[in-house]
């Protein structure tokens, strides 16, 4: 299923867009510890397609797809 | 020689849907138009409908028939749109001559990388897999048509060689097809190479050229060059549009148009969508055609000259309603209308004018024209339109400018 997220993300300089908070909507916030892979991906599993952000949240490895200019996770 | 790759998405809007709509996947699945308005053909299915011998081009019912199980879908253009965008920016990284055919399909001429189109082609396949979700077919050959040929050759998801000579060679591999498989030998002229003892490829390229030019006229020759794989048109540059011959819009209307105000009113929409799209390109047009269709599917054209050359919606309209009248008595209903304009030159091209002409009337269409263009580009389509269209809401309610946004392309 795709899950359309909240994201808190920074834009550099040069114009790179990276992800920092996802917003859960229960109020809970994941802070993204580190992004390890960054391509442009389709995701079978949700239906999509877009810039797939590999993160690491807590130890665990997830998938963080920017669509247009909407975030979703693979659930 | 020259490497050419032809990329084929295979089952396009239907491999998209199935993308995007993951609960759908693995069920026999196609996309149509709408069937409360009349446009209820099957327009792609997947593979799982292709089992059940779904066809494009027929009717959702016909579809059922066979398979009862079919999911149906409305097709969504703008997803279609995106993803054949992302499909060429992929394409654009291995070459500048990228030339696109229809949504789904196009050229490449990687020529220039070596003779790495085997591998280009396997990259740009697993590519298209991983980053868009979809498969695609593609032929590597020496000339389009082939390349073409290859595509078609294996599907889904394959790879298809198709050299000068040696074991993939096109004496081997493409001579032994049946003559309709080669672009442009359609039904009809599939049916006139049979009588003449022609029934594949090979044949049709040991034929004399004479022979088949005097049974098929100048196509004759154009197909023995591609059978011969003589066929040296070149790959249009990325982005670079092809010239434009004709703009048209055909509808098939939301009910049979039974007299002649109703036509009145078709007319009037297709010729205003035709001319607004002739502005905003900036041509004018010296030929208008119609297309009649009745309720019991027979169809035929006919075409007049416009002197002097115009993109004035009246001129359209009036010249298409003229040939409608000189052509067509009203035995049967029409199921289906079109118009389009071909002769195309520049609207800046100086046209010589009659003294019989009433010069003042035409540059005050110039500017109604204008001043309406721009209003409907701010407010709609709909904010301001003649008068007699709203007799009947439900024929009149029709966009062809701006819901028909996929435009057929030719070869030629």
């Amino acid at each position: 299923m795709k899950e359309y997220v909240s994201v808190t993300a920074k834009f550099d300089q040069d114009g790179s867009l990276l992800p920092l908070i996802i917003n859960w909507e229960d109020g809970r916030k994941f802070e993204i510890d580190k992004i390890t892979d960054i391509r442009f991906a389709s995701s079978l599993k949700s239906g999509g397609a877009g810039v797939r952000y590999t993160c690491q949240i807590l130890n665990h490895t997830r998938y963080l797809y920017l669509e247009g200019n909407r975030w979703f996770i693979e659930k | 020689m020259r490497t050419i790759l032809h990329s084929d998405c295979n089952g396009f809007y239907a491999s998209v849907e199935s993308l995007l709509h993951p609960e759908l996947r693995g069920k026999p699945l196609a996309v149509a138009g709408d069937a409360e308005n009349r446009h209820g053909i099957i327009l792609a299915k997947n593979e799982e409908a292709k089992k059940f011998f779904v066809k494009t081009g027929e009717a959702i019912w016909q579809a059922k028939n066979k398979c009862p199980e079919l999911v149906v879908i409305e097709p969504h253009f703008d997803q279609y749109m995106r993803f054949s965008k992302l499909a060429k920016g992929i394409y654009a990284e291995y070459t500048d001559r990228v030339e696109s055919f229809g949504l789904d399909e196009a050229w490449l001429d990687v020529t220039g990388n070596g003779q790495r189109g085997y591998e280009i082609a396997k990259e740009i396949n697993a590519r298209v897999k991983e980053e868009l979700g979809i498969t695609v077919s593609i032929g590597v050959s020496f000339n389009k048509i082939f390349a073409k040929l290859g595509s078609d050759y294996k599907k889904p998801d394959a790879i298809t060689k198709i050299d000068f000579d040696g074991e993939d060679g096109f004496k081997n591999k493409v001579w032994p097809l049946p003559c309709g498989d080669l672009l442009y030998v359609g039904k009809a002229t599939e049916k006139k190479l049979h009588t003449m003892g022609i029934y594949t490829i090979g044949d049709i390229a040991l034929t004399s050229p004479e022979i088949l030019k005097s049974n098929l006229g100048k196509w004759g020759e154009i197909l023995h060059t591609f059978a011969n794989g003589m066929d040296s048109s070149p790959v249009a540059q990325f982005d670079k549009h092809p010239d434009v011959k004709s703009i048209g819009n055909s509808t098939t209307t939301p009910r049979d148009l039974k007299d002649y105000s109703d036509v009145k009113m078709i007319v009037q929409i297709l010729s205003d969508s035709v001319a607004r799209r002739m502005r905003e390109l900036g041509f004018k047009a010296g030929v208008v055609t119609i297309t009649v269709r009745d309720n019991q599917l027979f169809s035929f054209t006919r075409q007049g000259q416009l002197n002097p050359f115009s993109n004035h919606t009246r001129d359209i309209r009036n010249k298409a309603l003229e040939l409608f009248r000189k052509n067509y008595n009203f035995k049967k209903p029409i199921r289906s209308l079109g118009v389009s304009v071909s002769k195309l030159v520049a609207d800046s091209v100086p046209c010589q004018l009659s003294f019989f002409q009433d010069c003042d009337r035409d540059i005050k269409e110039e500017n109604l024209d204008r001043t309406l263009d721009s209003l409907k580009n701010r407010f709609g389509n709909y904010v301001v339109r003649p008068a007699f269209l709203i007799k009947d809401k439900k024929l009149s309610l029709l966009n062809p400018k701006d819901d028909h946004i996929i435009h057929p392309v030719g070869f030629f």
